[in-house]
């Protein structure tokens, strides 16, 4: 068994652009659930309209990737408007249950065949990252003991990193600001915010818009780093990962979501790694083997850690009780 | 689902968890282990759905309830429950959809414009049936009227004698019956794999809010028309849209009249 080996799978997509990207997510859905609570349950949806903007920018377009990034935030933007127009007043479970139909409803529209000439359809769109890794400025990957790495992956990690970084450091001031008082009340209790005579719906509106655009910038990162885009990878099983994420690392608190994010990954390649070793050594039982059942388990696993997690710890790693929205 | 959500207030992400369960287990009953006729495999995988219900709720939802964990907590626990759920059912079954063995190849009758299958109508009668048989019973039986209390105003009936716990406990293993049986039948018209629960959730949910979260006839009500809904739709748009259009109706419906056709006024929003 090659304790080494699973440790270095773990590590190494712990700090990679995936993990990023499952922060950007997270953070979106903090500013949303965390610090609003707003149960969004479709923040898969504006990861699918940023990549799709860069995407079909490119693709289909041949826009310049620039552009392309402009257009995904603004689609982003404008998805947050139209679902929160006119569904920020609903209830809470109905507004989660809303907002996944809506992420699906849009899955279903790019993926369908109609939209081929534009989203590619069932195949999605390729060599969307062109632009992208033509900027990049590391000539050899990197080889660091269990950090292997290409130049392309050393490339995309960096910029994933620093765009959670900064957006991590924003949503920071953002929330110690004013404005993040008001809408932490709201949280709290609407109707109170509202009769001291705060437009809870503008707050709302503003909050949804600006997670909106960080799921947003995950999926423009999505689009870059794997340089495909296809509408079968924006599934609500996302949100559950963004979700799960959050609590692992504590909803409203501001290194949440960036450690989560990375635990998460950890376990999740560090379980797969983990599975594929146990099998070359035979150690696992027939109807175990095989990736597919790789897979299952590690999905299971998250499965699982998100039900102990809220049963035991639902404030997560650096949440405080009194602050999450999970009560209600 | 809208008799668990009338009773316990949680919305179950893993319901079509279980609908996938009572179809599985009547084909492995029927075309697997035993081989037992798909009636008899359907009745026993029914009940067998019953018990996971059952099992459930005292395993999982009434010690949760007890730490006083909060609604919206449970409903993400479910989440995490039906991801579980489902990956343990790819990985006994695999991804292949299956198929029984009894009723599958038929003669479509014609009646008129309308031509079906003995079997689809055996299904629409069975479904017909069960769900008078769920409405009689929360009309007339003590049961159902200790349901209706429960779903009105839990610290009332509660106060008035009912055992709220023995009523939870029965909606479970109901609702799970329910559940199971519709995968049955729903696997007896297609076919059955690991996500066919999962891909009907939605729709599920469609048909619930539809009728009215939290009545038995409003969820029948929202059943029959998310199903027309979404057929008739092929007749002008291509097949794929369809759960786009069942999601729509979802989502409109949720804006005008959030209680559903049936549902009462009351604060969801």
């Amino acid at each position: 068994m090659e304790i080494g080996d699973i440790f270095g799978n773990a590590a190494r997509a712990a700090l990679g652009p995936e993990a990023a990207i499952l922060a950007l997510l997270a953070l979106g859905l903090n500013v949303h659930f965390g610090y609003t609570g707003l149960y969004n349950f479709g923040q898969v949806g504006f990861m699918l309209v940023g990549a799709f903007g860069v995407g079909v920018a490119v693709a289909t377009w041949g826009w310049s990737m620039w552009i392309g990034i402009v257009l995904a935030i603004v689609l982003a933007v404008a998805f947050a408007l139209a679902l929160g127009l006119p569904t920020l007043r609903l209830r809470a479970d109905y507004f989660a249950i809303v907002t996944i139909a809506s992420a699906e409803i849009l899955r279903f529209v790019a993926r369908s065949g109609s939209a081929i000439d534009l989203t590619g359809g069932p195949y999605g769109l390729q060599d969307v990252a062109n632009d992208f890794y033509d900027l990049n400025p590391f000539d050899d990957g990197i080889d660091l003991g269990a950090f292997r790495y290409s130049a392309n992956q050393l490339f995309s990690l960096t910029v994933g990193w620093a765009l959670v970084g900064l957006c991590t450091y924003v949503v920071y001031r953002l929330i110690r600001s004013p404005w993040g008082r008001v809408v932490r009340s709201i949280r709290e209790d609407e109707d109170v915010a509202r009769s001291l005579g705060k437009n809870v719906f503008g707050y709302k509106m503003q909050s949804l818009v600006i997670g909106g655009v960080l799921g947003g910038l995950g999926g423009i990162m999505w689009a870059l780093t794997t340089s495909s885009v296809n509408a079968n990878t924006f599934q609500p099983q996302q949100t559950f990962f963004a979700y799960t994420i959050l609590i692992i690392g504590g909803a409203a608190t501001p290194l949440g979501p960036v450690v989560g994010a990375v635990i998460f990954q950890f376990i999740f390649a560090g379980s797969q790694s983990t599975l594929a070793q146990l099998e070359r050594e035979g150690w696992l039982p027939g109807f175990l083997e095989g990736s597919q059942a790789r897979g299952a388990l590690s999905l299971a696993l998250v499965g699982l850690i998100l039900v102990l997690m809220l049963t035991f710890r639902p404030e997560g790693i650096f949440g405080k009780r009194e602050e999450i929205a999970l009560g209600r | 689902m809208s008799l668990i959500f009338a009773t316990t207030g949680l919305i179950n992400f893993a319901h079509g968890e279980l609908v996938t369960f009572g179809a599985i287990a009547a084909w492995f009953l029927n075309a697997e282990g035993p081989q037992w006729s798909l009636l008899v495999a359907a009745l026993v995988a029914v009940g067998l759905t019953g018990l996971v219900g059952g099992g459930l709720e005292l395993g999982v939802w009434r010690p949760l309830r007890g730490r006083k964990t909060g609604l919206f907590q449970l409903m993400v626990i479910s989440i995490g429950l039906s991801l579980i759920f489902r990956q343990a059912l790819l990985i006994w079954f695999g991804s292949d959809s299956l198929r029984y063995t009894d009723y599958t190849v038929q003669e479509r009758l014609e009646f008129g414009p309308i031509s079906l299958t003995p079997r689809d109508l055996a299904i629409m009668a069975i479904a017909v049936v069960c769900l008078v048989g769920v409405a009689l019973m929360l009309q007339r039986t003590r049961i159902g009227k200790a349901l209706r209390a429960v779903a009105d105003n839990v610290d009332l009936a509660e106060s008035s004698g009912i055992d709220v716990r023995r009523v939870i406990l029965f909606v479970w293993v109901l609702g799970t019956m329910l559940a199971g049986l519709g995968g049955v039948l729903q696997a007896t018209a297609t076919t059955v794999n690991y996500l066919s629960g999962f891909q009907l959730l939605l729709l599920m949910f469609a048909a619930v809010i539809l009728g009215g979260l939290g009545t038995a006839y409003g969820a029948m009500v929202g059943g029959i028309v998310v199903g027309l809904a979404t057929e008739i739709s092929t007749v002008w748009l291509s097949s794929e849209l369809k759960f786009v259009w069942a999601l729509a109706v979802l989502i409109v419906v949720l804006l005008v009249r959030p209680q559903g056709i049936l549902g009462e006024k009351e604060r969801v929003a």
